[in-house]
């Protein structure tokens, strides 16, 4: 033993490596935003005070309003799933596969529904057609002397054109990047057996892009069933209440009553039982796993000539997305100008009031900007630095029980918002170690960071996987530590998509609506908290402005995000 | 001066063994080819060498010093080895540029500033990439990035060189250039290489010693190109390098026959390496039958296959077939040996192995 | 008829942003008789693919017409187009493109029902389909599930249910590994003999073209370089593009004077070879490195400078002159690195410099 460069093999095994003080940092951190939330939902539900109690569940559930909330829900679901279905799989083969022009005009167009939060949306369609007092129902109501308004955007239909209008994207977008991706020579060897144009889109096609189809139905049937936005927003004055709303009323009218937040608890239970069945009937109707439709040869796909539809089609697209794409905004940025909500759009009427009103005489909408912003920053930067040690420790250091780690990380994406709000709520006034974290706006950020870690999880492993071992063991056989390796070349490496995970949390925590509003308290608002009750105390003007402001805010970050991610990728 | 030696060298994982008492020295200055079957554990032998794994049992040393040894409980790290490795799939790191790649081995070796300019150049004139300095690892082809793989390499030990699979995912133009250049480089620096591959020809081109592994990860034969191919050490060595028949014989009154159902006679005499049972095989090569009309052996041409510069025939001999290669002549014979033509065949280079017992 | 497909002042033009106005083939003229096997051979984007698509009728031509067995299907001057579907082809795509939500007998399967042929009739040729490409008991598989080898019998199995007049091949074996590689290629020949369908084989791998096909063309930047059998291409080349494309090859600078050959700048001893140049002066010498032949003392006096172990050979090199050259010898003639030795040059060829310059320049290109 001459060189004194020599380890003895024990030394290197005795002491905490930095490893396991990582895999232990993401055990406690994930109790304590995961697990405790989720456990006392269910204690509040079955547990009385001194014994198990299964009798207020089953009230809950059969409480009338209750049912009825249930069904809305389903048939809003249902229906928003179906259309948005269909609209999504038309375009996406008719940008895909023919020879439509203007493509790259309406692709744009397609990405704007995922800027825009959800319950903004649904203010503006309300403001075009709430019954008579809607802009276009009252400008066709005069133009076609109708008695009455054409389209009552306040009921259960209304909600489902919501949705569909807003959730198609999601089904278009995984359609057509599954069409984009498959083999062309899969539709051109039917062609050749003898199969004509519209058997091959039949046969071939359509079948292949089931498994996409498919994973774009759940997410909008998800996404639907939890959403409190849209619902909340038109249907809360005519009565009509899904299951998030009714969480959320039904967490109001407690007024911190023990037995009401129970029944707040065990409805969300009931909504999560929910989303649980549609997750397992998606599975079940997926029969053969996912299909290899891969490129060979990189061969554009032969466009279909649409010939004598083209035109009609295209005047129909167009008309189509700039209904439900550029009129919501336009309406919005009407409105925000606007004297006050009703006067028809004259010169006269013009006034930028609202905007100097909003952050001059209104302290809420200052401190929600304010808010907002801190929110979105912390939660992103703290979901960074965990969703990549999380990723680390599932995916290098494998610890036993790592798959439950991530499972526990993953699980509250699938959980509705409202749910998860509720747990944080029940957990975390004072439920334990005596933390009252209740009206303040750490209680919120521990919902988002629950919510949203499993974003950076998933961007920061993915990249974590393609760093081959041997990237690694090149930097060790180079003459770098385990540390120095890590800190040379896998952290840089993986560091764009650890980037891009933290706009992946910041920009929906910058118009989150559904989590803050069970959450916010009277200093801890957020943006789409202020949006939306400006709406409801009838200054919709102002709503108006706010709301241009979070699209702007919004289309700002998600440049940066791209310019950034961009310019990472060249290297 | 840089003598490696493995010592009764035994790996597990799990139950499964890959290696057990392995032995292997490795003289100085030279390119030492380990060639086997996939899975037969030729990488983790070097993965000892490295550090990347821990062997059960068994000693490592590289230069006289001891980098591994189980029952002393000594274990260098990786990086305390001073060991140039070139991974198959380059493992050049994508965010540094060829140069920083390049200089990477030297800052963590602690080399002063001012000599890591010269010596970065250095290498990386050695594997042609003088002019590609500021360029990022994305910008370049396969080859090149193994070049500057080879470079990173070099900066990092001069001495020793680990390549795993170099050159096996680069199309095959370039395989037989980065061959030539390897080979080139090595004469330069004197450099020991160890190179792992599964592809025989590549190692018979490139290096002094040829270390043939078997799929239970023994070692076949050691040898050079030359001896492999003679004398190859048993049938499994016959059968890795290249194509083979093997065929029954039979030993009877001093005469080798061919032994089937019918005996055939093959040879007036017992040659002197005939096993010692009356049953035994011989292996051939495609290239060793040889057509002949006077010869007494009788077969038929099954299919034949031109590719330019061989013809490639399958021949039936008493209902068993085998392969035939004839070097194209250009001229009418190529034309002769035609489908379906009943015809005489000779053997040359016969090598005598044991009975084969087939289950 | 005998003749199965037919191309006439074939030419294909493509318009481009980046080059403008591009000449994917031009004036391709070919006829392949019935029952076959053709190979279109040549470097990536020599526009062999773009010929097999205008024949399947993927790709409109630019000027010119198809005949597929005596029909006219293209013709751009009388805008007769048939669309692929009623072509009654048969084809086989490098990525096999087997339809993952079908199982192997619906893909099989699919061509009938198209045609809507009776059940119990697709099912009997679905089964002897199955049969003759080695998948019985396959049927109720899902693709998945199955190895590259058997994808591309399937993909084989539904080209060649419909028994179809013509079978085009577009790589079908680039996406195997080289040993089913070689299978499958027997596989092709074995079911063409026993249907007698007319092959249309296009690939960039030689020896894949020389083993399977009856005739085969080279092609380079949308020209026909050559057509013949593999044998005429190998040992008579038409050019010095088709020499060095086709196997391996030996160009070595000779000096002819008073037709006897001298190395380029070496007088002493005169280059061995069988057939004389039919012209004096400086030109290069072409020859296959298995047509070299080693002795002892008879020949070209020269010396080993490296010697390589192939698996079916050794390769020697030696010096001529300026020039290396490589030969290939079987394993039991055998000479050692720097031994003496004598050299024969087997069925030269013979260029003139120019050729060589232009086709150096060539492969600098194509390099860059």
């Amino acid at each position: 033993m001459t060189n004194k460069d020599f380890l003895k093999l024990e030394g290197k095994k005795s002491g905490i490596s930095m490893d396991k003080i990582m895999t232990i940092f993401c055990y406690v951190a994930l109790i304590a935003v995961v697990i405790l939330p989720v456990f006392m939902i269910i204690y509040y539900t079955f547990w009385d005070g001194s014994k198990i109690d299964f009798e207020m569940f089953r009230s809950v559930l059969f409480q009338k309003e209750n049912l009825r909330a249930m069904k809305n829900t389903l048939i809003i679901a249902v229906f928003a799933t179906l259309f948005a279905t269909l609209v999504g799989v038309f375009f996406a083969w008719l940008l895909g596969r023919s020879d439509i022009p203007m493509k790259g005009f309406m692709k744009f167009l397609f990405s704007i529904p995922f800027m825009i939060p959800p319950f903004l949306a649904a203010m503006s369609w309300d403001m075009m057609f709430s019954g008579r007092g809607g802009y276009v129902n009252k400008l066709l109501m005069s133009l076609f002397n109708l008695a009455n308004a054409p389209l009552n955007i306040n009921s259960i239909p209304g909600i489902i054109i919501i949705e569909v209008v807003y959730y198609f994207p999601f089904v278009y977008m995984q359609v057509v990047s599954a069409l984009e991706r498959m083999d062309p020579t899969l539709e051109e060897s039917a062609r050749i057996a003898g199969a004509n144009q519209m058997y091959v889109i039949r046969k071939i096609t359509l079948p292949l892009t089931v498994p996409a189809i498919s994973s774009g139905v759940l997410l909008v049937l998800i996404t639907s069933l939890s959403n409190y936005g849209i619902p909340s927003m038109v249907g809360y004055s005519k009565g009509i209440f899904t299951l998030p709303t009714m969480i959320v009323e039904l967490m109001n009218r407690s007024g911190g009553s023990f037995v009401g937040i129970r029944q707040a608890a065990a409805l969300s239970i009931v909504l999560v039982i929910v989303v649980a069945i549609a997750l397992v009937i998606q599975r079940r109707l997926l029969t053969h796993g996912r299909y290899d439709i891969i490129k060979g040869k990189s061969m554009r796909p032969m466009l279909i000539k649409l010939r004598g539809a083209k035109i009609p089609l295209l005047v129909f697209s167009l008309f189509f997305l700039t209904l439900i794409v550029i009129a919501p905004i336009v309406m919005i940025l009407l409105v925000s100008f606007n004297r006050a909500y009703g006067l028809p759009f004259t010169m006269e009427n013009f006034t930028v009031m609202h905007y100097v009103n909003v952050f001059t005489k209104n302290a809420m909408v200052k401190d929600s900007v304010k808010n907002s912003l801190f929110l979105a920053f912390s939660a992103g930067a703290i979901c960074l630095v965990l969703g990549t040690m999380l990723a680390y420790v599932i995916y290098k250091v494998k610890p036993k029980g790592g798959t439950i780690l991530e499972m526990l990380a993953v699980l509250p994406y699938s959980l509705p918002g409202t749910v998860m709000s509720i747990g944080c709520i029940l957990a975390w006034s004072g439920a334990f170690f005596g933390i009252s974290l209740y009206n303040t706006i750490w209680i919120i950020l521990v919902a988002y960071i629950a919510r949203y870690l499993s974003y950076v999880l998933k961007s920061s492993s993915a990249a974590l996987q393609q760093v081959h071992p041997s990237l690694e063991e090149a930097a060790r056989s180079c003459g770098a530590s385990h540390y120095e390796a890590l800190k040379d070349v896998t952290l840089p490496l993986i560091k764009p998509a650890m980037l891009s995970g933290f706009f992946l949390v910041f920009l929906p925590c910058m118009r989150e609506l559904t989590t803050s509003i069970l959450l916010y308290g009277p200093k801890s608002r957020t943006l789409g908290v202020a949006i939306y009750q400006l709406r409801i105390n009838g200054q919709i003007n102002q709503a108006a402005a706010l709301s241009v402001i979070t699209i702007l805010l919004i289309i700002i970050m998600n440049n940066l995000v791209k310019y950034i991610t961009r310019d990472r990728r060249k290297l | 001066m840089n003598k490696i030696e493995l010592n009764n060298i035994t790996v597990r994982y799990g139950t499964n063994t890959v290696l057990e008492h392995f032995n292997l020295t490795v003289e100085p200055g030279q390119i030492l080819g380990i060639v086997g079957p996939s899975g037969c554990g030729k990488t983790t032998v070097v993965r000892a060498i490295c550090g990347f794994i821990d062997p059960q049992e068994g000693t490592v040393s590289i230069n006289g010093n001891i980098m591994y040894d189980r029952a002393k409980r000594i274990n260098v790290s990786p990086e305390k080895r001073n060991v140039g490795v070139v991974f198959q799939d380059y493992a050049v790191w994508p965010h540094l540029t060829v140069y920083d790649n390049t200089a990477y081995p030297l800052k963590k070796h602690g080399v002063p500033k001012d000599q890591i300019r010269p010596q970065v150049e250095e290498a990386l004139r050695l594997v042609n990439m003088s002019s590609y300095h500021n360029y990022m690892p994305s910008q370049l082809s396969g080859g090149q990035q193994q070049r500057v793989a080879i470079a990173r390499a070099l900066t990092s030990s001069k001495d020793l060189l680990i390549m795993d699979e170099p050159i096996t995912n680069l199309d095959a133009k370039l395989r037989e250039q980065m061959l030539v250049e390897i080979r080139l480089m090595q004469e330069q620096l004197g450099t020991t290489i160890i190179y792992i591959t599964h592809d025989q020809e590549a190692a018979m081109q490139l290096c002094d010693k040829i270390v043939i592994m078997q799929n239970d990860g023994s070692i076949a034969q050691i040898g050079t190109d030359e001896e492999i191919i003679s004398n190859p050490a048993n049938r499994f060595v016959f059968s890795f390098v290249g194509v083979s028949n093997f065929l029954p014989v039979i030993k009877q009154d001093g005469k080798v026959y061919l032994d089937y159902d019918e005996k055939i006679l093959l040879f007036d005499e017992v040659p002197a390496e005939y096993p010692a049972a009356d049953r035994a095989d011989i292996g051939i090569r495609p290239m060793d039958i040889v057509f002949d009309e006077t010869s007494p052996v009788k077969a038929k041409i099954v299919s034949a296959v031109f590719f330019g510069n061989i013809y490639s025939y399958f021949i039936d001999i008493a209902g068993n077939e085998y392969r035939v290669q004839r070097i194209t002549s250009g001229n009418e014979e190529d034309e002769k040996y035609v489908e379906g033509l009943e015809i005489g065949v000779r053997f040359l280079n016969c090598k005598y192995f044991d009975r084969e017992v087939k289950n | 008829m005998t003749d199965q497909i037919v191309l006439e002042h074939v030419t294909k033009t493509f318009t481009t942003k980046e080059l403008g106005s591009v000449t994917a083939v031009n004036d391709f003229n070919l006829t392949v008789k019935k029952g076959e096997c053709f190979s279109f051979l040549g470097p990536s984007g020599c526009g062999k693919t773009t010929t097999l698509r205008m024949i399947a009728g993927f790709e409109d031509l630019s000027e010119g017409s198809i005949y597929l067995g005596g029909k006219l299907v293209s013709d751009r001057s009388k805008n007769i187009y048939i669309p692929p579907e009623k072509r009654g082809l048969g084809m086989v795509f490098q990525a096999f493109a087997v339809w993952p939500h079908l199982n192997v007998f619906e893909n099989i399967a699919f061509p009938l029902k198209v045609k809507k042929f009776p059940k119990d009739e697709i099912r009997r040729r679905v089964l002897e389909a199955m049969h003759y490409c080695n998948l019985d008991g396959l049927e109720k598989t899902f693709p998945s599930d199955l190895s590259g080898g058997q994808q591309q019998r399937i993909a084989l199995a539904r080209a060649i249910v419909v028994n179809p007049e013509a079978m085009l091949l577009d790589e079908p074996l680039s996406n195997l590994d080289p040993h089913l590689r070689e299978s499958m290629r027997f596989e092709i020949k074995r079911l063409q003999k026993e249907f007698g369908f007319t092959i249309i084989f296009v690939t960039h791998d030689q020896s894949e073209a020389m083993a399977l096909s009856d005739r085969m063309l080279i092609m380079d930047m949308g020209n026909i370089q050559q057509i013949g059998t593999p044998w005429e291409l190998y040992n008579n080349p038409k050019n010095r593009f088709v020499h060095s494309f086709l196997g391996q090859s030996n160009f070595i600078n000779v000096d002819v004077r008073n037709g006897k050959v001298y190395p380029k700048g070496e007088t002493s001893q005169q280059i061995w070879v069988d057939n004389k140049p039919s012209k004096n002066g400086e030109q290069v010498l072409a020859c296959r490195p298995n047509m070299m032949e080693l002795t002892k003392d008879d020949g070209f006096r020269c010396r080993i400078i490296k010697r390589t172990f192939k698996t079916d050979f050794v390769e020697y090199l030696i010096k001529v002159g300026e020039d290396s050259a490589i030969i290939q010898a079987p394993h039991r003639v055998l000479f050692k690195n720097g031994e003496e030795c004598c050299v024969k040059i087997h069925n030269p060829a013979w260029y003139d410099l120019e050729d060589e310059a232009a086709e150096k320049e060539r492969e600098r290109r194509n390099v860059v």
